[in-house]
């Protein structure tokens, strides 16, 4: 997987597999830090610490609960080969929380990819869970909130062409400054 | 294209797609689900997933529900996509490009006829 953002579908799919209801995903760029931070949290039915240890080795994987595969692993030596780091908190009953830290400008990290894709696959085809998504660049801010969109559309469906229509001009548009960095509008 | 992000664009896509669903018959709903495993996506379930989005946002198609699944077990065969219709058995189908992914959905899905050359045998 050569793009961050599909790394973090793959850890979404974690967060899905282990039963969230809620599940935050923030992307967060800043020049000025020079650093790339991504995090995902959820409600789910977390992992033990013996789990948890053993959850960026890539030859251990619950295979019948699918908690982790080789996603991790891949992802947290990246991570650090451009001077970052992979940290996973988690809580039997409470959820799971990981953070991965880029050097933004490192000459090997992956590029961000398109994280519009990646959020309107996730709250289309999960619609029930709250995804409170959010992607922010210096002082550029998108935020989304399921929970929100959901209510509002009371009894229509995801899935409803017109409905899939305003998910993906939502994502695009709020989402169209990522890259690349010169063409940020100044507020 | 105008940009529609705020909620009032959404309520308004809601009456729309109210309007729309009444003159819709009940033609049998369908359930698309692809596998969005580490292996699925690691092989383009995304690319597959966009493409089916895509389609059904493009050519307006109703009653289709979209939802995706863990590794299933057959990761050389991803990425995956299954399709069921009405009490229809599923049908599995594997190495689903994107453009395999438009002819599921325009060919199976709408037309009802199953892309018998990338089904999987189960």
């Amino acid at each position: 997987m050569r793009e961050l953002s599909l790394h973090l579908l793959d850890i979404a799919e974690n967060s899905i597999a282990a039963g969230a209801t809620i599940i935050r995903i923030f992307v967060d760029e800043s020049s000025i830090k020079d650093k790339l931070t991504l995090r995902v949290e959820d409600n789910g039915k977390g992992m033990d610490a013996e789990m948890l240890a053993q959850v960026t080795d890539p030859f251990v994987t619950s295979r019948s609960t699918r908690k982790v595969g080789l996603g991790i692993p891949l992802l947290k030596e990246a991570a650090e080969a451009c001077n970052g780091s992979l940290q996973i908190w988690s809580q039997p009953g409470i959820g799971t929380r990981i953070e991965i830290i880029f050097q933004r400008s490192h000459i090997d990290r992956m590029p961000l990819g398109n994280l519009a894709d990646t959020f309107r696959m996730l709250v289309v085809s999960e619609p029930k869970i709250d995804w409170e998504l959010g992607y922010r660049l210096d002082d550029y801010e998108f935020s989304y909130d399921q929970k929100q969109v959901r209510e509002t559309l009371g009894d229509v469906p995801f899935s409803d062409p017109l409905v899939l229509n305003y998910v993906r001009l939502t994502m695009e548009e709020g989402l169209k400054t990522q890259q690349p960095v010169s063409s940020i509008p100044s507020k | 294209m105008p940009t529609i992000k705020s909620l009032d664009d959404l309520k308004k896509v809601r009456e729309e797609a109210l309007q729309k669903k009444k003159i819709q018959t009940e033609s049998g709903k369908a359930r698309v689900i692809v596998g969005m495993g580490t292996c699925g996506i690691a092989a383009g379930a995304r690319d597959a997933m966009k493409a089916i989005l895509d389609t059904i946002e493009k050519d307006n198609i109703q009653d289709v529900i979209i939802t995706q699944t863990g590794c299933i077990g057959m990761c050389e065969k991803e990425p995956i996509v299954q399709v069921e219709i009405g009490d229809q058995p599923k049908v599995t189908y594997g190495k689903v490009s994107p453009e395999v992914a438009r002819n599921i959905i325009k060919e199976h899905v709408v037309g009802g006829k199953i892309v018998t050359n990338h089904v999987i045998p189960l």
